[in-house]
């Protein structure tokens, strides 16, 4: 999991597609989805988010199901909660609420699964100019999160070598999972500023204005990607006025 | 002559320049003292680097080699450390020369910023403010100039330690520091990893562009490669001759032996998969741990050399196989028989003592006092009895004087004597060390290994995981290889 979040490029073809496009149209499905309450809005956007599954290297069900699990079960079950629990949601209605978690989170989904957080980091600084020093000191800390999750199993391990467990006393169970959540952080601590030296000895953030070696091009692909989520979400909405189910968030009901 | 003074630009690119030429290092009667510390980390250093020199700092740990590499790099805190004395980088304070300034350290992990290898390597010239099509030339120049075999698209996770470290030099050597400043760089490696960096700072550097600082307490390995060595003493510098030597660190140990005993523990075709991983960390494997002998589990990096320690010590589960205590052992325990796994800790700590790799992450307390006493308090010993043993193990270990410091604020040799010395606090019966001896100078590594033999001469079973050959040849009564 981890090493996919940090590993380079996904080679799947949505990867092609630059990381701030992705960025517009996943604001664009947000917005649109959060001032739709109807079921027929969200399924057509849900509906057109499957068919890009196979473009950001999910097609595989297994590969699917592995990162998709608990989403399902949280769309699930906002659906069912509110059904059961209020006595003016329909089931339909029920269906529409777990349909807008679906939509809305989908594109996360996607978005992890087809980008490189390096070119992630060039896009944003060289087209929002999000600062150099945040974008590039946030991809140094998130290389080191694996390393954190092995120090932690160590802390974990050296712990019992020294006599201490908690055995079945849960109140001993947290004191020492406190006690080990703090030696991680003093070890994150001493890695983050050992890294931060690193990086200083090699002229990070030093006031000279920072080039990119590999940029990041806006394409027509990119365009063309912000495009159709406009036209996918224009057409949900008329569609659902068109059916008469549009009911927008502030509408006042 | 015109064509030529046309094609100039071009080929200065490549070209070095005049400001990137090797710098002269100057200290007159430099001193460091850290703000929280009485004792000076560095006193009435006196030392000059030409330019294109390849310099050795050697002593021993806590002599204030780093700090003197830290001091010469700029990289001291103004607030944290107090200098006095005279400390220039041709001519300027190192503070203002940072830019001229390269800085390899210990630890790969905490050096390298991007997952893919060329673009680590560029990520330096892009805070120089390089155009693009000018870094990725020297991004090729410096990866093939420390033997990198890899193309710029690697994983640098896919790397070994010794290949990080290689890659990290590649990109300090990329932005061609005047001044190279090499701080332990292979403390953190196996031997072929160290061999692979030495022999890259060898060949990155043969063309004296820039002036080379290396700190290293194990000055034998670079001897080849530098011009002359300096050797940090409490008193100050001490000049080195050509030809000099350090001296051996196992000559003339008496090491005590003692008659072989009963097994106490085995592994038996024992085997370790982490779960979901499609590869096993260790293969099944045997091993016996003897009373009264040394076992040294040894092999290439990755071979489950550590892993292999984990199940003798009661850590992990063994996947496939088992791993056994002989009734002499496990009797007595609460639960779980002759299986160590199932034991509860207060008795593993009684039974089998374990040292990890890094000290700091078996440090449970604010006092080395603590710190020792704590293993017989949770076995079970009283607080008079505990801390009695404490206290004969400080004065044993040449501890005592530390007994109220924090840990965490040792050296590493001392907080390497004192993850042993909670280890035997309890007496056990079976230790497990892994990479006892790691990083430590001639002194430590001294001292350890009498430390074992005397454990061994008690009658302990030992088992080492080491990468160390002298280790291995003056300890080990038994060897198995991974």
């Amino acid at each position: 999991m981890t090493a996919a979040v940090t590993g380079p490029s996904p080679t799947v073809p949505m990867a092609r597609i630059n990381p701030v496009a992705q960025l517009i149209a996943i604001g664009v499905v947000t917005v649109v989805l959060l001032a739709a309450v109807d079921p027929v809005t969200p399924a057509v956007v849900v509906a057109a988010e499957l068919c890009l599954l196979p473009a950001a290297g999910l097609h595989r069900p297994a590969a699917l199901a592995r990162r998709a699990w608990p989403l399902l079960t949280a769309a699930a079950s906002v659906g069912l909660v509110n059904v059961a629990l209020s006595g003016t949601t329909t089931p339909m209605a029920g269906l529409g609420l777990a349909l807008r978690v679906l939509g809305l989170a989908v594109p996360g989904l996607l978005f992890v699964a087809s980008t490189d957080p390096v070119r992630l980091a060039d896009a944003l600084t060289l087209h929002w100019r999000v600062p150099t020093r945040f974008a590039y000191g946030a991809l140094a800390a998130l290389r080191l999160a694996p390393l954190l999750a092995a120090e932690f199993e160590s802390i974990r391990l050296a712990r019992r070598t020294r006599g201490i467990e908690a055995g079945r006393n849960p109140l001993a169970a947290a004191r020492l999972l406190a006690g080990a959540a703090f030696a991680l952080l003093v070890a994150a601590v001493r890695r983050g500023s050992r890294l931060a030296t690193a990086m200083d000895a090699r002229g990070f953030d030093s006031g000279i204005a920072r080039s990119n070696a590999r940029g990041s091009v806006w394409h027509g692909r990119d365009t063309a990607t912000v495009a159709a989520t406009l036209a996918v979400c224009g057409s949900a909405v008329v569609l659902s006025v068109a059916t008469g189910n549009w009911a927008p968030v502030f509408a006042g009901g | 002559m015109p064509a030529e003074a046309r094609a100039l630009p071009g080929m200065r690119r490549g070209a070095r320049a005049p400001a990137d030429r090797p710098v002269r290092v100057v200290a007159r009667g430099l001193g460091v003292r850290h703000a929280t510390r009485r004792v000076a980390a560095l006193a009435a250093v006196d030392l000059v680097v030409e330019r294109g020199e390849r310099v050795l700092v050697t002593g021993a740990s806590g002599a204030g080699k780093s700090t003197l590499l830290a001091a010469v790099g700029g990289l001291l805190d103004p607030e944290g450390a107090e200098v006095s004395g005279e400390l220039t980088v041709d001519g300027a304070p190192p503070r203002s020369a940072r830019g001229r300034i390269g800085l390899l350290a210990q630890d790969p992990d905490s050096q390298l910023v991007m997952a893919r290898a060329g673009d680590d390597v560029a990520f330096g010239l892009e805070n120089a403010g390089l155009p693009p099509d000018a870094i990725w030339p020297r991004v090729d120049e410096a990866m093939a100039a420390v033997g990198f075999r890899y193309g710029r698209d690697r994983a640098t996770s896919a790397l070994s330690g010794g290949e990080k470290q290689r890659l990290v030099l590649a990109g300090v050597l990329a932005r061609r520091p005047g001044l190279l400043l090499l701080d332990e760089p292979t403390a953190a490696l196996d031997a072929g990893g160290a061999a692979l960096v030495r022999d890259a700072v060898a060949r990155a550097t043969a063309d004296r562009a820039s002036t080379v600082l290396v700190v290293d307490h194990d000055a034998g390995p670079w001897l080849p490669l530098v011009d002359r060595v300096v050797e940090l003493r409490p008193g100050g510098l001490v000049e080195h001759g050509p030809g000099w030597r350090p001296p051996e660190r196992a000559a003339g140990l008496g090491l005590p032996v003692a008659p072989g005993g009963p097994d106490l523990l085995g592994a038996e075709r024992a085997g370790f998969t982490h779960r979901g991983a499609a590869a096993a960390s260790l293969r099944p494997t045997d091993a016996a741990l003897t009373s009264g002998r040394v076992l040294a589990i040894t092999g290439p990096n990755g071979a489950g050399k550590s892993t292999l320690a984990l199940l003798l010590a009661g850590l992990r589960r063994p996947s496939t196989g088992r791993v056994v205590a002989a009734r002499q052992l496990s009797d007595g325990v609460g639960r779980g028989g002759r299986d160590p796994y199932r034991w509860r800790a207060a008795d593993l700590v009684s039974r089998i003592g374990t040292v990890f790799q890094q000290p700091e992450q078996q440090f449970l307390t604010g006092h080395v006092r603590d710190e020792l006493a704590l293993g017989p308090l949770r076995a079970g010993a009283g607080t008079g009895t505990a801390h009695a043993a404490a206290a004969a193990l400080m004065e044993r270990l040449g501890l005592a004087d530390l007994a109220e410091a924090n840990p965490y604020t040792l050296s590493g040799g001392q907080q390497r004597r004192l993850s042993v010395a909670t280890a035997l606090a309890t007496a056990p019966r079976v230790l497990v060390l892994d990479e006892p001896t790691f990083g430590q100078d001639a002194a430590t590594w001294r001292a350890l290994v009498a430390l074992l033999a005397e454990q061994r001469a008690a009658g302990c079973a030992v088992a080492v995981v080491t990468h160390d050959t002298d280790l291995v040849d003056v300890l080990a009564d038994q060897r198995t290889t991974l």
